[in-house]
């Protein structure tokens, strides 16, 4: 019903998508998988009309269409439905469901009763039980989720795309909205299912389509994969490989026989994470594995103190730092580098100097006047010790490329002399060579005795990068692999779970 | 330098709107101090009298409460907030005056001033610690603001407590003493954005709020002192108009101020967006602003149409602003 062939899209130079095919057939509920950067929310935003297609086609009921705007799209039938509901929260759930086609009355008003009880009939026909006049910010995210499906409903869209609907839903929502997906589906509607937590996809899909580095690599149906094929598909490695298990790669561990300088015990973050804890000594480097949505990100921030904890406690060289504050976790000698350099990360028009300065700020001022001599000294000590290629340290830090950016941000955490440097995603969106700098850089320091902790998705990054691998899971430890387990075999394995079948000696 | 161009911009179209954004940024920065010498030029030539000692220093005295106000306004825009509530401080400051002149004159100044920083964090403590967006806390704050001078102070009052007269009418020198304020807190304005630990937090604040939190910057501490200074720099403002009228009007006294400070910090090149704090500019674009309404004053231009003038000078400045971000893309 809506394919596309051959698409392709770049963005400065970047291939985003390589000669993707892809096709949803009336009915049925289509998986799209891959990692970050593999393409999806290019290949959705192309079927949606947000980018066009450098080449290739898109088909719709077996004719061609451009889609110029996101509205021609909608108008032809195709609807979105984000992470982030895009309703408005402080009008009722009919006026959400019928947003700018509201029945009229003969005065040209708006026909409140007829437009409350077509409302009422539509999502008593998806099988919701929700009251109609409420205000859509006073219901749960689920209930939210599924106004939005009903409004695709409501105007007759033949595809919905579901662009990670469930990350923020509790179990019981994520069941009811498979409902209602099902429900439509079973009407004709085809859809696009996006998620990070696979096991979702064998609950609600009928096929899966994989994308990695742009391009299609696998489509077929759900039953006949299993996780690990999944993942495999994912990643880019044979399955032959990871069936091989237990290879034999030893990796130099180095690890001090020291007590740990970060100690987390129990976090407990909302959704997120469900008590996880870690261990790093002096001079280790700690690799946190996972997939997407299995809380590496929620963990490094819980620990920094960015992301509030329910519970759990983090120590530093044995003292206990104060949950949830940000200066408290720095005080006591822990950085983060976080993973969204542009959110999280940069200023962009501040100056490569003061970027570099701005956490260090309390330690070089003196009575509330900023010692700018001392600054001069540790930016100029940072741009050579890291190669930073600017123009000058006066150079805005948005003109800088990515990987340059990204080394005065490590200046930045490094001027705080810390003694846990958490590191995520470090080397993603950097070019080759300042990939290679920023990993000796991690090497070195922790040869110096910091504690790093390292998040990445590339396999061999964590396999030859970390003494040590902790393996997550929808917000719990999953396995540690150390020794002769630190493979990209065992990792493979870890991350899809089949260790902890084999452990409990059952298949899924 | 060519060299740099040759090998990082391959295709054309970005080099067009490379050098289309280099003019707009220009014209943001420069714009103002260009715009003001050529009406300051245009004056000299066409209204009678301008080149004198009086017309000037008579500009200068009118300029002082709109700069001291913009100057506070350019701390909070540069935070990426933004504070509508500084014409209601004014006429709270002045208002107070007459019911505490009876203690003293400093008493009464600190009083009122001080109710200016009172305001002020109440507006930085509903933005930085509650999350209340700054032009919505603001706008309540205005509004309850305007209707509690006139509870204090009624219908107008004439002031005629010798010390406030002279705070408004003396000099220093040949210098009034407001103009002479006027230029010391420009002068600690500067010297805060350029040189203190504070100034560093509030652009990075206003660049970047959410990297500003995770480099464990104090947001909020950094929000509410500045909703407090600029407070206390509106309440400055009325009481110092005020002494130069020597009466205090609640319901008229500061009245578009608001308006006329941001129009000044826009003018100035602080874009809207945050994260710079361009004092020299504000001030210029103070100096602007007030020029253009005398100029048509000059020239028996009736106020409804100077209004007008602001404006369009508001709209012109923003359309800078806007140009440069959409060349940004």
């Amino acid at each position: 019903m809506l394919e596309t062939r051959g698409v392709t899209k770049s963005f400065g130079g970047v291939h985003a998508l390589r000669g993707v095919d892809f096709a949803l057939t009336r009915g049925e509920i289509h998986a799209l998988v891959g990692e970050n950067g593999a393409g999806k929310s290019t290949l959705i935003k192309v079927l949606t009309g947000v980018h066009r297609p450098d080449s290739g086609t898109v088909r719709f009921d077996g004719a061609e269409v451009e889609f110029h705007r996101p509205a021609d799209a909608q108008r032809a039938g195709i609807s979105t439905i984000y992470q982030e509901v895009n309703l408005v929260p402080l009008l009722s759930v009919a006026r959400n469901i019928f947003l700018g086609r509201e029945p009229r009355t003969r005065l040209g008003l708006v026909d409140v009763a007829a437009m409350n009880r077509r409302a009422a009939e539509l999502v008593g026909s998806l099988g919701v039980n929700v009251d109609v006049t409420a205000d859509l910010g006073t219901l749960g995210l689920g209930v939210q989720q599924m106004v939005a499906l009903a409004r695709a409903v409501s105007v007759d869209s033949r595809v919905v795309i579901m662009d990670e609907p469930t990350s923020s839903l509790e179990a019981k929502e994520v069941g009811t909205l498979f409902d209602v997906a099902r429900n439509l589906a079973a009407r004709g509607v085809g859809l696009v299912f996006v998620s990070h937590r696979l096991d979702e996809l064998w609950r609600l899909c009928d096929r899966v389509t994989v994308l990695r580095d742009g391009q299609r690599v696998h489509t077929g149906t759900l039953a006949e994969l299993d996780r690990l094929g999944l993942i495999a598909h994912m990643l880019g490695r044979e399955i032959s490989e990871v069936a091989r298990g237990g290879a034999t790669e030893f990796g130099e561990t180095h690890l001090r026989e020291q007590e740990p300088v970060l100690a987390a015990e129990g976090l407990e973050v909302r959704n997120r994470l469900h008590g996880v804890g870690l261990t790093v000594r002096p001079g280790e480097v700690l690799g946190l594995g996972g997939l997407l949505g299995s809380g590496r990100s929620e963990t490094v921030k819980a620990v920094y103190g960015a992301l509030p904890v329910r519970s759990g406690s983090v120590r530093v060289a044995g003292r206990r730092v104060r949950p949830n504050s940000v200066p408290h976790a720095l005080r006591a000698g822990v950085a983060l580098l976080s993973e969204d350099r542009k959110a999280e990360g940069i200023i962009p028009d501040l100056s490569v100097r003061d970027n570099i300065a701005l956490a260090v700020l309390p330690k070089v001022s003196r009575g509330g006047l900023v010692a700018e001599k001392r600054i001069d000294a540790l930016v100029d000590t940072f741009l050579r010790r890291l190669r930073i290629k600017a123009a000058s340290p006066a150079q805005k830090v948005r003109e800088l490329s990515g990987g340059n950016q990204q080394k005065v941000l490590i200046a930045r955490w490094l001027c705080t002399e810390p003694k846990v440097f958490l590191l995520d995603e470090p080397t993603r969106g950097i070019d080759v060579g300042a990939k290679a700098e920023v990993q000796a850089l991690i090497d070195e320091l922790a040869e110096q005795g910091l504690a790093v902790v390292l998040i990445s998705s590339e396999m061999d990054e964590l396999v030859e990068g970390a003494d040590r691998i902790v393996v997550l899971h929808d917000g719990t430890v999953r396995d540690e692999l150390s020794g002769d387990r630190r493979t990209s075999a065992a990792l493979l394995e870890a991350l899809a779970g089949v260790a902890e079948t084999n452990e409990e000696g059952g298949d899924d | 330098m060519t060299e740099r161009l040759a090998t990082r911009t391959p295709p054309e179209a970005p080099d067009r709107t490379r050098s289309r954004r280099i003019d707009v940024d220009w014209v943001r920065r420069n714009g103002v101090y260009v715009a003001l010498v050529l009406l300051l030029a245009v004056n000299v030539l066409i209204t009678d009298n301008f080149v004198s000692e009086g017309t000037l220093r008579l500009q200068l005295i009118q300029v002082v409460p709109v700069l001291i106000v913009a100057l506070g306004m350019a701390l909070v825009i540069g935070t990426e907030g933004i504070d509508l509530s500084v014409g209601a401080v004014m006429a709270i400051a002045a208002a107070l005056i007459p019911l505490y002149i009876g203690y003293g004159t400093l008493v009464a100044v600190l009083v009122a001033v001080l109710a200016g920083g009172i305001s002020g964090a109440l507006a930085g403590t509903l933005v930085g610690r509650v999350g209340v967006q700054p032009i919505i806390a603001t706008l309540g704050i205005m509004v309850a603001g305007r209707g509690l001078a006139n509870l204090f102070g009624g219908e107008i009052k004439s002031i005629r407590d010798p010390g406030i007269v002279e705070l408004g009418t003396g000099s220093l020198l040949g210098i009034p003493y407001v103009v002479l304020i006027a230029a010391a807190v420009a002068a600690s304005a500067w010297f805060l954005v350029s040189r203190s630990t504070y100034g560093r937090r509030l652009v990075a604040i206003g660049g970047n709020q959410r990297a500003a939190e995770l480099a464990g910057l104090p947001v909020r501490r950094v929000l509410l002192v500045t909703y407090v200074l600029c407070g206390l720099l509106a309440a400055l403002a009325g009481v110092l108009l005020a002494a130069r009228s020597q009466a205090s009007d609640p319901t008229k006294l500061g009245l578009l101020m608001e308006l006329s400070a941001i129009t000044a910090v826009v003018l100035g090149g602080t874009p809207l967006s945050g994260g710079q704090v361009r004092i020299a500019g504000t001030i210029a674009g103070a100096l602007l602003l007030q020029l253009v309404t005398a100029t048509l004053i000059f020239h028996d231009i009736p106020d409804s149409t100077a209004q007008i003038a602001q404006a369009v000078i508001v709209v012109a400045a923003v359309y800078v602003q806007l140009g440069r971000k959409k060349a940004k893309r």
